[in-house]
């Protein structure tokens, strides 16, 4: 090959780089290992932080997952192929993405959904770009944070939505869910609500939705994809329904993974597809006539539009994506409504029983769904440490960090796959932990 | 070979200028620019009553691989868009120059002509616009 | 092969994977007016009909696994699967993101670990694993240098400067910090024209964003020259890491100048590209940048590992990711670099270079033009098509249809732009010879069958499930969702 070439040795190739660069020194690094002492090593410290079960959620739910759903989306085929720009050598990709736009937008009684960004967070971000873009008329640039909305994700937009002039106004919630006449503007540009919200409760989304609409403030409706086979979805909130739908797919069939990778979804009604970032899969005819896929509205993107683009994003979470279609499939119609229902069933089981040992009762007394705050009786952050070291359990999130008026509250969920006998024994461990401390 | 009526002024941002009787400017783009540009699948028109200055970006236009911003010829007030051209952007490619006209601006000016190029100047513009290429 | 059916069109109502399906759970209580009434458009169908739908779509597409891959700038490499294996055991995959860091001391060592040898890689003070694709990182990128110039008091410098050449997602993000772009000519060998920085960079400037190798896949032999005169004029350098692939190793970007970079793991640290992503871009900085990385990040306190964040970082740009970002594809990086270690991560740019500069050679000796034939390829080179589109009217679009039928993946094509009908060329360095000679008669016999028939090739490709799809159509009549079974 080098003499193919004509050069000598394979230094010469790099001889354009001027000579008062330094040379690399990669000292730091340590020797290659081979696969198998690379597992042994990780292996172990995975090992260690292996945990009992989990009551946590916040954004991050412990779902079961069908074995099919990874089997088959770790297919070589799946896994190691581009985006798919060349459509004639992907459409199975594509075909999965367009599969994926359906349910997503059924899921949010939305017209049309793309395929995928990064996460939750920086996808309520983009969204709140998108709507910017879309509601170019309106007098502001300000955005209305109704309420309890997950504060990572309102922390996440807003690092990356501050230097585009726009402006979150948090409006605090009210007995933990948003009430409008508390909101100090009367002219949002965009109004974002989370349904259910960070706190598990049903937000009056009817009420909401009409409230932005009268002001022509375009809605955006964050969600939990799983809650949506139970719950109205946001189309269909008020009278006109909400414009953008965004949330995190982790409860779709991906692992937690200590938050990532996951994927975000992002939906919305036809008239403001053009300003959507990301991918967007649109079925078309071939030269033949048979029906295939391709990536359509790519003038919208960073490869196209540059400077002008609608995001910079480039990226989807393909693989996630293809894992969480694989998932809505197996599970179906009433797979998904029945983990959704279960999952709050088991919760209310959860609440129930922690409410009858006394040290516990709910922090508010709007419906909730899936997920619930406890306000208990002793120290919440030495609860779920000693929950944890002592007992492998995760007892909740501490909302103390949040929400000082909230600190001796904590944020429980009980999915699908806690047993009743699971539940009862951390009943016990919460009750005789907090009886002791 | 593309067409390049006479009695236009253009642009060396492609777009094509048409004084009418009641004197507005009529505007869209040159046969030349949609040849370039492919087949169009949608145009952004700006809203009626916006004052723009010439230069001024005012639409976009979009074929598949490729956006382009289409700039206001003269100063004045935006009083007409072509809404045909939502439902059928095509016409931007089979009838540049007639049914493709993108929007009409009530010129501030008495002579909104006189900075832009006359078909010939335009002409020699494109073939060594393209020759570069 | 044909085109297969929708899920969709294959479900049937009522019928379910019932192993899949749990007790349904009680709904009492809920208020009706916020529960779904609407119909939910999600397949309903057996296990093994899903299993065997997705398992068909999987096998219409290319992939690493089953095709030579050599697209431009996105560094199509073979990806242990061993790194993979690493990022999937339980402790790992089961972990909730919000576990405090006490009971999380395995997971973070190892980003401790990925942290130190990323600093080692690129020669750079600190680095923050955050951002979940390079366009992130980009944007990290960007916002530090903001908030740099900010906190300098200096709030004139509204402008980023990038070649014409540069990747879109440059522009992009300068746009969603709030500059401005300007771009700045590239000379007729491939580098940057120093006289027109020269002339664009002044007290506007806040940065210049290159990628070196440069999107003309040559080395920027005055990277040194162009750092004083941006440095000289108060800017920063970010440096797009895009093309790390052909100096790992060799140099670093911490040593060429520049103040802050993103690295795409899923290019150079082998994350398999899943059809789309997801990706991992990390940011590294030097001194000046390290208050304003994006949070968190991992330290050491004692011999415990915890999270850095805004209490320890209060200049941070703030957070990128609900969580920590793409946790898992951060594992696959440092298993990749465990296996590699210090003697392979040296081996990756030069096999990447010399696979590269070999079938540079060998296509230009089969009568291919090379965009810039004094230069060296780097991990990749451009070759133009223009002749062949001028003397037979088939164009490198045709001719990257034409090699899907030879099953082989198309290289990047038309892009970067100021290069007419261009390949940009990657085989990376997990191909063999073999394979790259294969590359080169599948060119020659393209080309033969043009000079017969241009139209057989312009109409390719022939031999895949779809001949060449009407993209006029999918744009001005969308159908983004199924709305129902066809007519």
């Amino acid at each position: 090959m080098l003499q193919s070439i004509g050069v000598k040795n394979i230094d010469e190739l790099f001889d354009e780089i001027p000579g008062s660069v330094p040379v690399a020194n990669f000292r730091a690094i340590e020797n290659s290992l081979t696969e198998m002492d690379m597992v042994y090593r990780l292996a172990e410290r995975a090992k260690r932080d292996e945990l009992g079960s989990c009551f946590l959620g916040a954004g991050s739910y412990d779902h079961h997952i069908p074995a099919a759903v990874w089997d088959l989306a770790t297919r070589g085929e799946f896994l190691t192929a581009y985006t798919p720009y060349q459509a004639e050598a992907s459409q199975g990709t594509l075909q999965l993405l367009y599969e994926f736009q359906t349910m997503m937008a059924s899921l949010a009684g939305l017209d049309v959904a793309n395929a995928s960004v990064y996460d939750g967070g920086s996808g309520l971000g983009e969204a709140i770009l998108m709507a910017v873009r879309s509601n170019r008329s309106a007098g502001n640039r300000k955005i209305v944070i109704g309420g309890a909305v997950n504060p990572f994700y309102v922390k996440t937009a807003n690092t990356l939505v501050v230097n585009q002039g726009i402006e979150l106004v948090h409006v605090p919630h009210e007995n933990g869910v948003f009430d409008p006449k508390q909101c100090p503007i009367d002219d949002p540009n965009v109004v974002v609500v989370q349904q259910p919200n960070f706190f598990g409760l049903l937000e009056n989304v009817d009420a909401i939705s009409n409230w932005a609409a009268e002001r022509n403030a375009l809605l955006i409706a964050v969600v939990n994809p799983l809650t949506l086979a139970v719950l109205k979805p946001p189309g269909e909130w008020g009278d006109s329904g909400a414009d953008i739908c965004i949330g995190d797919g982790q409860p779709l069939g991906v692992p937690m993974a200590s938050g990532g990778p996951s994927f975000g979804f992002l939906c919305s009604k036809m008239k403001h597809v053009r300003q959507m970032p990301g991918r967007i899969v649109g079925r078309t005819v071939d030269a033949n006539g048979a029906i295939g896929y391709t990536l359509t509205l790519q003038a919208r993107e960073q490869h196209i539009r540059r400077a002008k683009a609608t995001s910079n994003i480039c990226t989807n979470q393909g693989l996630l994506v293809t894992a969480a279609t694989i998932y809505m499939s197996i599970m179906g119609v009433s797979g998904l409504r029945n983990t959704a229902s279960r999952c709050h069933e088991n919760t209310r089981y959860l609440v129930a029983q922690l409410e009858a040992t006394g040290r516990a009762q709910r922090a508010f007394h709007s419906p909730y769904f899936h997920e619930c705050v406890l306000r208990c009786v002793g120290d919440v952050g030495a609860l779920t440490k000693t929950m944890i070291t002592e007992h492998g359990i995760l007892a909740g999130l501490p909302l103390g960090e949040f929400d000082e008026s909230l600190d001796d509250c904590l944020l429980l969920c009980a999915t699908e796959r806690r047993t009743h006998e699971e539940i009862d024994h951390f009943v016990e461990l919460f009750n005789r932990t907090l009886k002791e401390g | 070979m593309s067409e390049t009526p006479q009695e236009l002024r253009y642009t060396d941002t492609h777009e094509w200028a048409r004084t009418e009787p009641d004197g507005t400017v009529c505007v869209g783009i040159s046969d030349f620019a949609q040849d370039a540009l492919g087949d169009v699948v949608f145009i952004e028109l700006p809203e009626t009553g916006t004052e723009v200055a010439a230069g001024a970006e005012v639409a976009v236009i979009e074929s598949v691989k490729a956006a382009s911003d289409i700039y206001s010829p003269v100063s004045g007030e935006i009083v007409r868009v072509n809404d045909q051209l939502t439902d059928a952007p095509d016409l931007v490619n089979s009838e540049p120059y007639e049914g493709g006209w993108i929007f009409v601006v009530q010129p501030l000016s008495d002579d909104p002509n006189a900075d832009l190029l006359t078909a010939d100047q335009y002409q020699e513009f494109c073939e060594t616009d393209s020759n570069e290429h | 092969m044909s085109t297969i059916p929708t899920i969709f069109d294959t479900s049937k109502p009522g019928r379910l994977a019932g192993g899949q399906t749990p007790k349904e759970g009680d709904l009492t209580g809920l208020p009706n007016e916020l529960l779904r009434e609407s119909k939910l458009v999600l397949p309903e169908v057996s296990e093994l009909q899903a299993v065997r739908h997705f398992t068909k779509l999987s096998q219409q597409n290319f992939s690493i696994d089953g095709n030579f891959y050599p697209l431009g700038s996105c560094t199509m490499k073979y990806n242990p699967r061993g790194a993979h294996r690493a990022a999937s055991q339980p402790g790992f995959l089961n972990r909730h993101p919000l576990t405090p860091a006490f009971a999380s001391q395995g997971l973070l060592s190892c980003f401790w670990d990925l942290q130190e040898t990323l600093k080692t890689v690129t020669g750079m003070e600190a680095v923050s694993l955050v951002p979940m694709a390079g366009a992130q990182g980009e944007l990290a990128g960007g916002l530090m240098i903001r908030a740099y110039h900010e906190d300098c008091g200096d709030f004139e410098r509204d402008e980023i400067l990038v070649p014409t050449a540069a990747h879109g997602t440059n522009p992009a993000t300068a746009t969603m910090c709030g500059y401005k772009t300007r771009e700045i000519g590239v000379a007729a060998d491939g580098d940057v024209d120093i006289e027109d920085l020269k002339r664009m960079v002044g007290p506007k400037t806040a940065g210049i964003m290159l990628t070196n190798p440069s999107t003309c896949a040559v080395f920027e032999r005055r990277i040194l020259e162009i750092a004083d005169i941006v440095h000289d004029a108060g800017g920063l350098l970010y440096y797009d890491g895009a093309n790390l692939n052909a100096i790992l190793g060799k140099v670093c970007p911490g040593d060429m100048g520049f103040d802050v970079l993103h690295l795409n793991l899923h290019k150079t640290f082998a994350t398999p590209h899943g059809g789309g992503g997801p990706g991992a871009g990390p940011v590294a900085v030097n001194s000046l940048l390290q208050p304003y990385l994006p949070i968190p990040m991992v330290g050491k306190l004692d011999d415990q590992y915890i999270w850095l964040d805004e209490n320890y970082f209060p200049l941070t740009i703030g957070k990128l990711a609900a969580f920590m970002g793409n946790a898992g594809i951060l594992i696959r990086a440092l298993a990749y670099a465990l296996m590699l270690g210090r003697e392979g991560m040296v081996r990756v740019a030069e096999y990447a270079t010399l696979n590269a500069n070999y079938l540079a050679a060998e296509l230009s000796k089969a009568g291919f033009q090379l965009a810039y034939p004094t230069r060296r390829a780097t991990h990749e080179f451009l070759i133009t098509l223009n002749r062949e589109a001028k003397d037979l009217g088939v164009r490198a679009l045709d001719f990257a249809k034409r090699l899907l039928d030879f099953d082989m993946h198309a290289p990047t094509t038309y892009f970067p732009l100021l290069v007419p009908e261009c390949f940009l060329i990657e085989p990376t360095e997990t191909e063999t010879k073999a394979v790259l000679d294969e590359f080169v008669s599948a060119m020659c016999k393209i080309r033969e069958e043009a000079q017969e028939n241009a139209d057989y090739v312009k109409q390719a490709p022939h031999n895949q499930v779809v001949r060449r799809l009407d993209e006029v159509r999918a744009a001005r009549e969308l159908d983004l969702s199924w709305s129902g079974t066809e007519g």
